[in-house]
């Protein structure tokens, strides 16, 4: 019901000024109640309701400004002596101390004193008042908290032009410092001026890196040696390979002869595990893996190519992006190649040719991250295009379980070193992902935005609660994780285990499988092979087209004639009531002009 | 070791340098932790200040003028 109030207005009084007067109330509408419409509800009694009486609050957060820190020692010296006492010679500090003995005062106050702390002291030999009564209790810890990660630090490139932060190490023991490589990975597009330094920060000082190392050329990976932690192997982006000593300063300490080197830039330096602790290697989108023994850079130990045909040929390699090596499995490393196929290889296979064991391919485009469980080393992690895959050593038709597609690539990857079903993954859009496989599966558990550019690269400290992320403008950000994704979850080992088993067996199931298809279909084709006259003709796509299209319309046809039958045999029905004859009719109408529709279709698709 | 208001060690049983450094650096906790018992309650004063590591424990009693500090190695 609308209310509406007419009024005229002159057209040579629009636009006048208002002339406001006076006037009686008057009653346009006068809506009395309808107790009728009382009876829709039902009245409640006794009615709750909250109160509340205090002064209303609003909540406001700012950020304070950056405060620059600055870390200075100070030197202490012997102070407090009056002037006449010089503290160096020791015969008028004795004197001043017998001298102070002999007041009364301090004869007094030092008894007194010395009574209280005797009566201290005899408590602490009695008893230890720190001693664990309840160690039993902290065992039953039930994690509900939801997980979470905040940032702890973040260091900015401090150079005006800024550079990509392409590799992160920790310091190997104590994780107080971070080892960041800068390097501008677009072909050719590195900017005028863009300065060759990497850093080394302390965790403690984001203002100012500690230790600047000065390459010739740019680095593009860059780790610590677990054994000397001293020293520091780089990759730089000419395809050298560069080792540092901090202890000798920031130029290059080693630095591999350029004719032997890579041809690429280095995408993958790893220290490997000997005696010597010097020796590495690395592999580079040139398609070769190179070993290194660090105290005679001049030229590599040992060459191999990364060829998939096993012929050593340069021309058919496959680019390498990515290197994996494990302690705990000292002869065999993976590659994570441009082509996004992962070879495995073992190192101490006679011929060259053996070298190469076996190959997995699943990814569209390089691989960036390539990593094994540390707990379950036969499963590995692989990080490329827009997915992160797991895959089993077993099956190598597939990988044996992934992530859906994202919408943005997605550059590195990692395990976490405590939990076996954690691993972090970071993409372009500047997003860290954490998944949790015994928590979610479709998704991941966590995902934060660490800043508005992409991350370039992840690296997951010893004890899996630190995680530093290096993004496109250099700036490296290092965040903690909660508590429930760093502790050991009970029986989460057997659920990995078994998840690893059960998803290895079914894909070991669709590997026979489609072996089984596949070799029935050649078993069809060998028996068609004594007609091959009558194939040929069929293989004409024209003829084909025609086939598929009388097909078609043979299925077309029979299907209207079977509506006309229906139809047929529903008309001559009358004794049935009215409403549902005249539903009947429509459904006769209905068909009749699905029928009109089908037979105009074919005569449209008719005409080519 | 016994310490004047100044800080400086009257008798001491440990060696020189360590006891100037203890001298100081208690000195100057003593002195903050008897303001911050004053600031909470004007009418409180410290009494006894006992600081626990995980190698030793440090007992200071505070006085006018002077500070017995002693450390002691729990029996752990």
């Amino acid at each position: 019901m609308e209310i509406v109030y007419v009024y005229v207005k002159k057209r040579s009084e629009f636009g006048k000024q208002c002339n406001f007067s006076d006037r009686q109330a008057e009653l346009n509408i006068d809506i009395p109640p309808n107790p009728e419409l009382a009876k829709q509800f039902v009245e409640r009694n006794p009615v709750d309701t909250g109160i509340q009486c205090s002064t209303s609050m609003s909540e406001h957060e700012a950020n304070t400004e950056r405060f620059e820190m600055e870390t200075r020692g100070v030197n202490h010296i012997e102070g407090g002596w009056p002037k006449d006492v010089n503290p160096l010679e020791l015969e008028q500090t004795i004197r001043f101390r017998k001298k102070v003995e002999k007041d009364e005062n301090y004869v007094n106050t030092i008894m007194r004193l010395g009574s209280i702390v005797e009566h201290c002291i005899k408590q602490n030999n009695a008893i230890d008042i720190y001693q664990e009564y309840f160690d039993d209790e902290d065992a039953v810890e039930v994690m509900e908290e939801a997980p979470s990660a905040k940032t702890v630090n973040v260091f900015r490139d401090p150079q005006e032009i800024k550079r990509p932060a392409t590799h992160i190490s920790l310091h190997p023991d104590g994780n107080r410092k971070l080892a960041v490589a800068y390097s501008c990975l677009n072909f050719q597009r590195a900017p005028e001026g863009m300065s060759n330094e990497s850093y080394i920060w302390d965790l403690e000082n984001p203002n100012r890196p500690e230790i600047v190392l000065k390459p010739s050329s740019p680095l593009v990976t860059l780790e610590y040696n677990p054994k000397d932690s001293h020293v520091l192997l780089a990759g730089c982006y000419n395809g050298q390979i560069a080792c540092w000593d901090t202890r000798k300063g920031s130029l290059v300490a080693e630095l591999s002869t350029i004719e032997f080197s890579h041809r690429d830039p280095v995408y993958g330096t790893i220290w490997l595990q000997s005696k010597t602790g010097t020796e590495c290697f690395s592999a580079s989108t040139d398609g070769q893996v190179m070993w290194w023994d660090v105290r005679k850079m001049s030229e590599p130990t040992e060459v191999v190519i990364m060829d998939i045909t096993k012929k050593e040929q340069l021309e058919h390699a496959l680019g390498a992006t990515s290197l994996e090596f494990e302690a705990t499995l000292p002869t065999k490393f993976m590659v994570g190649t441009e082509q996004g196929i992962v070879i495995s290889c073992n190192r101490k296979a006679k011929t060259p040719a053996e070298k190469i064991v076996c190959t997995f391919s699943g990814h569209h485009g390089p691989i960036y991250a390539l990593q094994r469980n540390p707990f379950y080393p036969k499963n590995f992690l692989t990080v490329g295009d827009w997915t992160a895959r797991i895959w089993s050593e077993d099956s190598r038709e597939s990988s044996i379980m992934w992530t859906k597609y994202h919408m943005a690539y997605l550059t590195d990857g990692a395990w976490s070193p405590v939990r076996p079903a954690v691993f972090f993954t970071t993409k372009m859009d500047g997003t860290l992902d954490i998944w949790d496989f015994v928590f979610k599966q479709c998704d991941p558990a966590l995902s934060l935005k660490v800043c508005d550019e992409a991350l370039f690269c992840l690296r997951v400290q010893d004890n899996g609660c630190f995680i530093a992320c290096g993004s496109q403008l250099g700036t490296t950000t290092l965040l903690e994780v909660s508590n429930g994704l760093c502790t050991l979850q009970r029986n989460e080992k057997n659920m990995v285990s078994s998840i690893f088993e059960r998803e290895t067996r079914r894909e070991k199931i669709l590997e026979t499988r489609h072996r089984e298809m596949r070799l029935k279909e050649k078993g069809k084709a060998e028996g068609k092979d004594s007609h091959p006259r009558e194939e040929k003709p069929a293989l004409n796509l024209e003829q084909l087209v025609t086939e598929a299209e009388e097909e078609f319309f043979d299925v077309i046809f029979t299907e209207l004639k079977r509506r006309e039958a229906e139809a047929m045999k529903e008309k001559p029905k009358p004794l049935k009531p009215p409403s549902l004859e005249t539903e009947d009719e429509v459904e006769g109408e209905e068909q009749g002009k699905e029928e009109r529709d089908r037979e105009e279709s074919p005569t449209l698709e008719g005409q080519p | 070791m016994v310490v004047n208001a100044e800080g400086i060690p009257i008798r001491t049983t440990l060696d020189n340098s360590t006891t100037v450094q203890y001298a100081g650096l208690l000195h100057q906790l003593t002195m903050k932790a008897k303001s911050t018992v004053r600031d909470i309650d004007p009418q409180n004063d410290l009494t006894f200040l006992r600081i626990r590591s995980k190698k030793h424990e440090i007992m200071v009693a505070p006085d006018k003028e002077y500070l017995l500090i002693a450390i002691q190695n729990p029996c752990e």
